[in-house]
């Protein structure tokens, strides 16, 4: 049952995805192209996906805990870090190089886009070279850790 | 400002966009998660996690959405742009690995991070728009093809 749901969940999320207009490239690229001809639809998406949160996540943290899991797993960092900043001006290069962000990407390779297929599998590869990154920078934490103690 | 009249879809994107939100609560209720799918995804590829079955089922069903879209309608995957596969390959790379370093992208960040009012949320969205922005803008004066 918990499975089942996750599944119509991403099934629901790619519905809206689809119907919003955010798995076609032109329309999120028109979006970006703030200096050409500007499309706004996309301002539009977040309106209504964070409209509809504000009142249904209020609504369900009420809860003592959720349906299949013991507790809400929330984030509660704060903190504005490098990591953040760097990440986020990375991700926004290669959403504005293709249109596609992960979800659209993901929902388009079900469609049949052989673009999607591709730039899904090298988001993939994208996230692989992530972990050898966080790898290569604990160790060599490590390492500066151990000369300064040495 | 010079408005793509003739792309602005405000009705289809705010539905879409309310189903996106629905389906995000939903996932916040069923299993206390956001729906951040660069964090989800993520938590496929790291070995020995504990919790792959529910992401791999929220998965399916995101591909499965994209299967019943391209029966019901097909003009949800209309590219329009041109790009070549070496521009789509980089994108990938750098959307996967800024995404992951970033602790997420559109959905978690902009949509469930923002609706919770998160500091953090709001700089990335805030630093992917803009990066996002003046990427479009190189790319339409240098190579050219916007839409």
């Amino acid at each position: 049952m918990k499975h089942v749901f996750a599944f119509l969940v991403g099934l629901i999320f790619a519905v809206g995805l689809g119907l919003a207009g955010m798995t076609q490239p032109a329309k999120v690229v028109g979006f970006l192209n703030f200096t050409g001809r500007w499309d706004p639809s996309l301002a539009f998406v977040m309106l209504g996906a964070i409209g509809v949160n504000l009142v249904l996540f209020r609504l369900v943290l009420k809860r003592k805990s959720p349906l299949f899991e013991g507790l809400f797993q929330v984030p509660g960092n704060n903190h504005l870090d490098q990591r953040l900043i760097m990440g986020s001006a990375i991700f926004g290069v290669g959403w504005g190089l293709a249109g596609y962000c992960p979800g659209p990407a993901i929902v388009s390779t079900g469609g049949g886009n052989g673009h999607a297929v591709l730039f899904t599998a090298a988001m993939l590869i994208g996230m692989l070279l992530f972990r050898s990154f966080i790898a290569w920078d604990a160790k060599r934490g490590d390492e500066r850790m151990t000369q300064r103690s040495s | 400002m010079d408005i793509a009249t003739e792309s602005f879809t405000p009705g289809m994107s705010a539905l879409g966009g309310a189903l996106i939100g629905l389906s995000a609560s939903l996932l916040m209720l069923s299993h206390g998660r956001i729906a951040g799918i660069s964090g989800i995804v993520g938590g496929l590829l790291e070995p020995g996690s504990k919790d792959r079955d529910w992401r791999l089922a929220f998965v399916l069903g995101l591909v499965a959405g994209g299967i019943a879209l391209f029966f019901a309608y097909p003009g949800a995957f209309v590219v329009n742009i041109e790009r070549g596969s070496l521009a789509v390959v980089a994108a990938g790379l750098l959307v996967g690995f800024g995404a992951r370093l970033g602790s997420g992208c559109t959905s978690g960040h902009g949509v469930c991070g923002i609706s919770r009012f998160s500091r953090r949320s709001l700089v990335a969205t805030g630093t992917f728009m803009a990066t996002g922005a003046i990427t479009t803008f190189l790319y339409t004066t240098l190579v050219g093809g916007a839409s």
